[in-house]
């Protein structure tokens, strides 16, 4: 059961990989971070589940403050680039000069 | 069990794949919170019913609100007028909903047979998690407040907007003159 748990997971991580390549727009590459951490996740819970101890869902915790403060800043980060560039468009940026 | 990690796994692809190729950002995230709510099932069948709460109250409700919150902010005048309308058809619901009532009947198929977790012995409650939490992971405690502290400061300060006016700087400058 733990492998069909890290197959899940590694699907899920690999459909976030996906979304952050292929999109453009900055908030669904958002939303494919918050899948891949997701993933992440469900692999430590798993892997905490098949030897009976509480260490997964401790690193489980760890990982969903880490993805809480990861959304703020990320989210923030959007609308300064919105309200500069009038775009959501990633590529946009790629003309910032330092 | 096994059924219901099986059901549970396939709308959680299900979703994620739906929501990468959606458009609109608002539907996105309605398959996001779907495949949010499906892995927290599948916590629960793997025995870990305190991960999957904090997954449904923190995940698919808190930080989804802040992306609800942003694209609210980014969508506005007409144009968000028209995308209202364009909601309340019947497409872009139907799907969402036929998804969330297969993993709600599954939950309440859950707690009505009183099936326990896909490994036999136990599941690990909140209680086994509190105590390895503040045991021996107390400084990672420590130190996600501070991670969380700095993501405030760091979004407070990056969201911050320029004001056009003189900066605050020169009127304490004129008073010391």
């Amino acid at each position: 059961m733990i492998r069909d748990s890290l197959i899940l997971a590694s699907v899920l991580f690999a459909l976030g990989l996906a979304g952050v390549l292929l999109r453009r727009n900055v908030v669904f590459v958002l939303m494919s971070i918050e899948v891949m951490l997701n993933a992440a996740g469900l692999a430590f819970i798993a892997a905490g589940a098949r030897w009976q101890q509480a260490d997964g869902q401790v690193m489980f915790i760890f990982i969903l403050a880490m993805a809480a403060a990861e959304v703020a800043v990320g989210l923030a980060l959007v609308l300064a680039l919105f309200h500069h560039y009038k775009s959501l468009d990633a590529d946009e940026a790629s003309r910032m000069k330092g | 069990m096994h059924v219901v990690f099986y059901i549970s796994a396939a709308i959680a692809v299900a979703a994620t794949l739906l929501m990468l190729r959606q458009l609109n950002a608002v539907h996105a995230l309605i398959y996001l919170v779907i495949s949010l709510l499906a892995v927290a099932v599948v916590f629960y069948t793997l025995g870990a019913p305190f991960a999957a709460a904090l997954e449904v109250i923190i995940y698919a409700g808190a930080i989804m609100v802040l992306f609800v919150f942003v694209v609210m902010l980014l969508n506005l005048g007409q144009a968000a007028i028209r995308f209202e309308r364009k909601l309340l058809g019947k497409g872009s619901w139907i799907c969402p909903a036929v998804l969330a009532a297969i993993l709600i009947a599954e939950l309440t198929w859950l707690l009505i047979e009183g099936v326990g977790p896909m490994y036999p012995p136990m599941t690990i409650g909140p209680v086994e998690v509190g105590a390895a939490l503040f045991g021996p992971y107390m400084i990672g405690v420590e130190l996600a407040s501070m991670l969380l502290l700095a993501g405030l400061v760091g979004a407070y300060h990056i969201g911050r907007r320029e004001r056009s006016g003189p900066e605050p700087a020169d009127v304490s400058e004129e008073a010391h003159k």
